[in-house]
């Protein structure tokens, strides 16, 4: 892999972002700390995978650091730039350095212009290349996402949900951004071709040298990827850790039993299990320990009265628990 | 034998032609046994499923091949039978638990219907049954939360009520298509984990249709590999998984990562996309993506041989 620089990219600080719920109909208004207090920082070039399970903050955390939702507290900076300060004018300069790309390109495409129309279009708004190369770099692009010259005549409803995700990652790369986003990008696509995707992002990472924030559902799809996996719960992050550190010793009693639940995806090699107690804890009641603490087998009483701030171990991890 | 089809044929009449959704499938089931259904989207797997049941929507139909359950042809079925045959004998499990039930009933009203109609309960011996049904499926406290409503429950919890309806009638066999791929890793091992716990309780045999071969690797006692409507290799799971011989199951096993292996590393994968039902390629419809392909894969599709006792294959190159 690139060696990654230990230049901090991309630095959160104490970041929450919090949802209003409820509140009609004279009922009291409460409050969803969709993402509570997350720090972490991702350097340049390099692939920083985000896991957690469905309603843990992932993607809103995602969402909070290019202010596609504003974050309630904390800081955000970039480049060293202080992100939630901008002016709507200044963010959309930033934008071009910051990009997303998400789980169903089909929705985030113009069905009404041709694909390469539809990766001019970032190059002419932002005046990337002069008008007279921008037919010469749209087939460039193309070919660093593996299509085709003649893919720039079709529509995108002409062609697969894989190409369509090639595309998105074309139109992406366009703005040459040192840092992307991409939530959930091979959720949706099929076996065989997800792995043609994973394919692209290693490649992009190693020549290209853009950071990215990879968020998953699938710690094996992350660990193909990340120089370093992060593991949120109920908008906390319980852990962060290099990835072969992360996925061979991990620490937290959350991560122990997310990794325990993945399949070998080899007969007859079962793991032993990590079992969780109860269901995840009911939205918008308020926590006072650590959220995780009543599905814990390890827990102790301190767990259910402070959150336990993150702490470095051994190997390099970072973790966030009383137990350790 | 529990379940036997012979070349089974289901298409889809549509404006544009014929979609082959199911295109001469033939397998079995024994009692007990767990056989895994394994493809990528639209390949037909989940309309292999809905032909056993007679519940293809228009305009598809079955439009040749036989269906034994137990000796007796479930084609030649009146509705009446069917509908014992659905809930009483074979069992269903969707996806998507919470499209499945009914949100204006309480769950345990809808395990209790399905007693009442497969089991000929009271209705005082159907609610405690329910109740008994719903702690069997690992729902804490079970008579309290027999009187939810599906929104109030968590996705893995649906799915649990939903295995509830599913094996109230104790049918024989379970079919239970992507149960677990709209969930969370840890509440799919849990899901897992309760299946089996289930099928040797029941005593049922087990139709597990899914994309996943993480999860057929957990499971599955045999495989069946499908790809446009066909079954291009079925073995059972070790050998499948030690030695795969179609160049599409080859390419299925590399192309999904596995934790802790080859990290960093490009995977091999296939290379193109699946092919649109409608335009589907010559002869092999495997063939333009298969690196071994030659001349006559582009003429016939190769039938599905014996290549060795108990597995089979679907391809000219593979002897």
């Amino acid at each position: 892999m690139n060696p990654i620089s230990s230049d901090v990219l991309l630095e959160v600080s104490d970041l929450e972002t919090h949802f209003p719920f409820g509140g009609r109909w004279g009922r009291t208004r409460r409050w969803v700390r969709a993402v509570d207090g997350v720090s972490l920082n991702v350097r340049r070039g390099e692939v920083l995978g985000l896991v957690g399970e469905s309603g843990s903050g992932k993607t809103t955390l995602a969402r909070s650091v290019l202010r596609l939702v504003e974050p309630t507290a904390g800081s955000v900076r970039f480049d060293g730039i202080d992100v939630l300060g901008l002016s709507a004018r200044e963010m959309r300069r930033l934008r071009k350095r910051m990009q997303v790309i998400f789980q169903d390109p089909y929705k985030s495409l113009s069905p009404r212009m041709q694909i390469g129309r539809l990766i001019a279009e970032p190059l002419r708004l932002h005046r990337i290349v002069p008008e007279s190369k921008v037919a010469d770099r749209v087939v460039e692009l193309l070919g660093k996402v593996g299509l085709e010259p003649y893919f720039r005549h079709r529509y995108p409803h002409e062609v697969s949900g894989g190409q369509r995700q090639r595309i998105a990652i074309a139109r992406t790369l366009a703005l040459e951004p040192e840092f992307i986003v991409a939530d959930e990008p091979v959720s949706a696509l099929d076996v065989s071709v997800q792995a043609q995707i994973l394919n692209i992002f290693l490649q992009l990472q190693q020549s290209e040298g853009i950071a990215f924030l990879m968020i998953s559902h699938d710690l094996a799809v992350v660990e193909r990827v990340a120089n370093r996996i992060a593991v949120m719960y109920s908008g906390k992050l319980v852990e962060i850790a290099d990835a072969g550190e992360l996925i061979d010793r991990p620490l937290h009693p959350y991560t122990q039993a997310l990794i325990s639940a993945v399949p070998t995806g080899r007969p007859g090699k079962r793991k032993p299990r990590v079992r969780l107690a109860a269901e995840p804890s009911i939205l918008g009641q308020p926590i006072k320990g650590c959220p995780f603490a009543p599905r814990c087998a390890e827990v102790q009483s301190t767990c259910w009265e402070t959150m336990p701030s993150l702490e470095r171990k051994d190997g390099g991890h970072e973790v966030a628990c009383h137990a350790r | 034998m529990l379940l036997e089809v012979k070349n089974l044929k289901s298409y889809f009449f549509l404006d544009e032609g014929i979609l082959k959704a199911v295109d001469d499938v033939s397998f079995a089931i024994s009692e007990q046994e767990t056989v895994a259904l394994v493809g990528e989207s639209g390949c037909g797997k989940t309309i292999v499923a809905l032909s056993l049941l007679d519940l293809i929507p228009s305009p598809g139909r079955i439009v040749e091949g036989q269906m034994l359950f137990r000796g007796e042809d479930l084609r030649a079925m009146n509705a009446e039978r069917m509908r014992q045959i659905r809930g009483r004998h074979i069992g269903l499990v969707f996806q998507e638990p919470g499209v499945a039930l009914n949100p204006v009933y309480t769950v345990g009203h809808q395990i209790a219907a399905v007693l009442r109609l497969h089991r000929a309960l009271t209705r005082r011996e159907a609610q405690a049954e329910s109740v008994r049904l719903l702690g069997d499926v690992g729902i804490g406290d079970p008579e309290q939360r027999a009187k939810a409503y599906p929104f109030e429950l968590s996705g893995g919890m649906q799915q649990r009520v939903l295995i509830a309806t599913a094996i109230a009638g104790r049918p024989e066999l379970l079919i239970a298509d992507e149960p677990t791929t709209a969930l969370d890793p840890t509440v799919q091992a849990e899901i897992l984990d309760l299946l089996r716990y289930l099928q040797t309780e029941y005593s049922m045999a087990l139709l597990l249709i899914t994309h996943d071969l993480g999860v057929v690797a957990e499971m599955a006692d045999r495989v069946m590999v499908m790809y446009t409507g066909k079954i291009l290799e079925a073995a059972d799971i070790d050998t499948l998984f030690r030695d795969p011989r179609h160049p599409y199951t080859q390419g299925l096993l590399e192309s999904a990562p596995r934790l802790g292996v080859g990290r960093g590393e490009v995977l091999r994968g296939i290379p193109g996309t699946v092919p649109d039902f409608l335009e589907l390629p010559s002869g092999c419809t495997f063939h333009p993506r298969c690196n071994l392909a030659e001349d006559e894969c582009t003429r016939a599709f190769p039938p599905l041989e014996e290549i060795a006792p108990g597995r089979q294959c679907a391809c000219y190159k593979v002897t």
